[in-house]
């Protein structure tokens, strides 16, 4: 039942997003500066993540396939596709929840517990237009863009891995990557991305926005907003992944 | 002028305004006084529309707040400004931007133009220096004052101080006092204020609502509320400092 109780509540929280902006430009310039937040200082961890997923997969599957007969192209094959496919949306949006969901969360809930969600509404501002509409947008653009970059790194991370270690050269590596590699996977990551930058953003918005009490409350929301979006983009995995394959 | 018409509002089963039934004036600064839990804040947020009523009328100059639908509402909170207990100044805005805030949302001020009235509010309440600190870099005092500021930019009808002088030292809160009380005569503001603070209350209040376990005891001039013989007020004055 509370279960119930708390999707009817987000989605009432969605819906009250939308109301005319006072100034337009002030909410696309808020949306540009989410953008920078959210995107561009997450790159970093995720460059990192990207690259190690891609290499310890390169290492993994070479120690998997064992038999001479196979071809060692075809760990360029799987290694790409796992990254495309999984590591680089999946593996990344759970890492983007824990930080950005836990920044949107604890910004959010910190101004509600100092009345500076109140001081918006009563200058007769929407507080959940101002505060969630600009970073929302900004996680539904940015996170399939950062998704693009982990895959271009993850498979770079890959080829290096095998070179490195010499179990594959570069070539051969992108020899299997390009026989597997199909349009449909690509946009099928992107698709994935766009539903979990949504996920994280708006959970976590939700989470700090019905933050109550004191700090120790706003470290629960904080909490909560991550755990939710994990458990979120894992479970919309399966379900986008149950539609469209 | 602020008219508050049979207001009721419960929490669950726990009723905290029961019949409230008040009026607030124009150019004066009327207080709102009532112990701790007694429902001055309530009442406050009531007004401002934070917190819905279950029945009862606010009308502002006559407009009925609560029946009215979200454009015309956004109009009268337009004009209302707030100082809240803790300023509630945004933590990630320099002092400049906090004050510019409500011109850039609210007004079709140049940015010269903006900030031109930026200077002048912080100079109304006597920070000149501190435009491009952060809410984090200033004491208690200063920050209140840069809530007056904001709550002035746009020139409101009605101000809301809810505490103004809670966690301030008695010298900072004696300026707060006389910065409400210059603005509230110079602007000719409805000013509305909920204090604890017995000093406060008769250095600048023009008209005292006394709230009593969620039901209005006494309204009227500060001069009838001294005198007044009812064993409640005379109890909450006696217990005040101001008054041993």
């Amino acid at each position: 039942m509370l279960l119930f109780q708390h999707f009817g509540r987000y989605l009432l929280f969605l819906s009250s997003m939308f109301s005319k902006p006072e100034k337009p430009m002030i909410y696309v310039r808020r949306t540009f500066s989410e953008m920078v937040e959210i995107g561009i200082n997450s790159l970093p961890i995720v460059a990192i993540i990207a690259l190690f997923s891609g290499g310890v997969s390169t290492i993994q599957t070479s120690y998997q396939l064992i038999a001479s007969w196979i071809s060692k192209t075809v760990i360029g094959s799987i290694v790409s596709d796992t990254v495309i496919l999984e590591f680089a949306p999946t593996i990344t949006c759970l890492v983007l929840a824990g930080k950005v969901g836990s920044s949107i969360a604890s910004e959010i809930g910190t101004m509600k517990v100092s009345e500076q969600v109140d001081a918006l509404e009563v200058m007769g501002i929407n507080s959940i237009g101002y505060l969630a509409l600009p970073k929302i947008i900004a996680g539904v653009i940015m996170v399939p863009l950062l998704i693009v970059c982990a895959m271009f790194l993850g498979i770079w991370g890959g080829i290096m891995a095998g070179n490195f270690t010499g179990i594959l050269p570069s070539e051969m590596f992108l020899e299997g990557a390009r026989a597997s590699f199909k349009t449909f996977n690509v946009v099928f990551a992107l698709i994935k991305a766009t539903s979990f930058g949504f996920l994280i953003t708006s959970i976590s918005c939700f989470q700090g926005y019905y933050t109550e009490g004191g700090a120790l409350e706003v470290g629960k929301s904080s909490t909560n907003a991550v755990v939710y979006s994990s458990v979120m983009v894992l479970f919309a995995d399966y379900v986008i992944a149950q539609l469209f394959l | 002028m602020i008219e508050v018409k049979n207001l009721d509002k419960s929490f669950g089963d726990k009723s905290v305004l029961r019949n409230m039934d008040t009026t607030f004036y124009p150019g004066k600064i009327n207080v709102v006084i009532g112990a701790s839990g007694s429902g001055k804040s309530v009442l406050m947020k009531c007004m401002v529309g934070l917190i819905e009523p279950d029945k009862g009328q606010i009308l502002y100059d006559g407009k009925d707040f609560l029946n009215i639908d979200y454009d015309k509402k956004r109009e009268i909170r337009k004009e209302l400004g707030m100082l809240f207990q803790g300023s509630a100044l945004f933590d990630s805005l320099s002092v400049e931007e906090n004050v510019e805030f409500p011109l850039k949302m609210f007004s079709e001020m140049k940015k010269e133009e903006r900030l031109e009235r930026v200077n002048f509010c912080l100079n109304r309440v006597k920070l000149d220096k501190a435009n491009k600190l952060y809410p984090s870099e200033l004491s208690g005092g200063m920050k209140k004052r840069v809530g007056i500021a904001r709550a002035i930019a746009l020139n409101p009808k009605y101000l809301f101080c809810d505490e103004p002088n809670s966690g301030l030292d008695p010298v900072t809160s004696r300026v707060i006092d006389s910065l409400i009380e210059e603005i509230t005569e110079e602007y000719n503001i409805t000013t509305i204020m909920n204090s604890h603070d017995m000093k406060t209350l008769f250095d600048i209040g023009d008209y005292v609502s006394f709230i009593y376990k969620g039901e209005l005891e006494f309204t009227g001039g500060i001069e009838d509320f001294r005198n007044n013989d009812s064993p409640r007020i005379a109890e909450f004055l006696g217990a005040s400092y101001f008054q041993r």
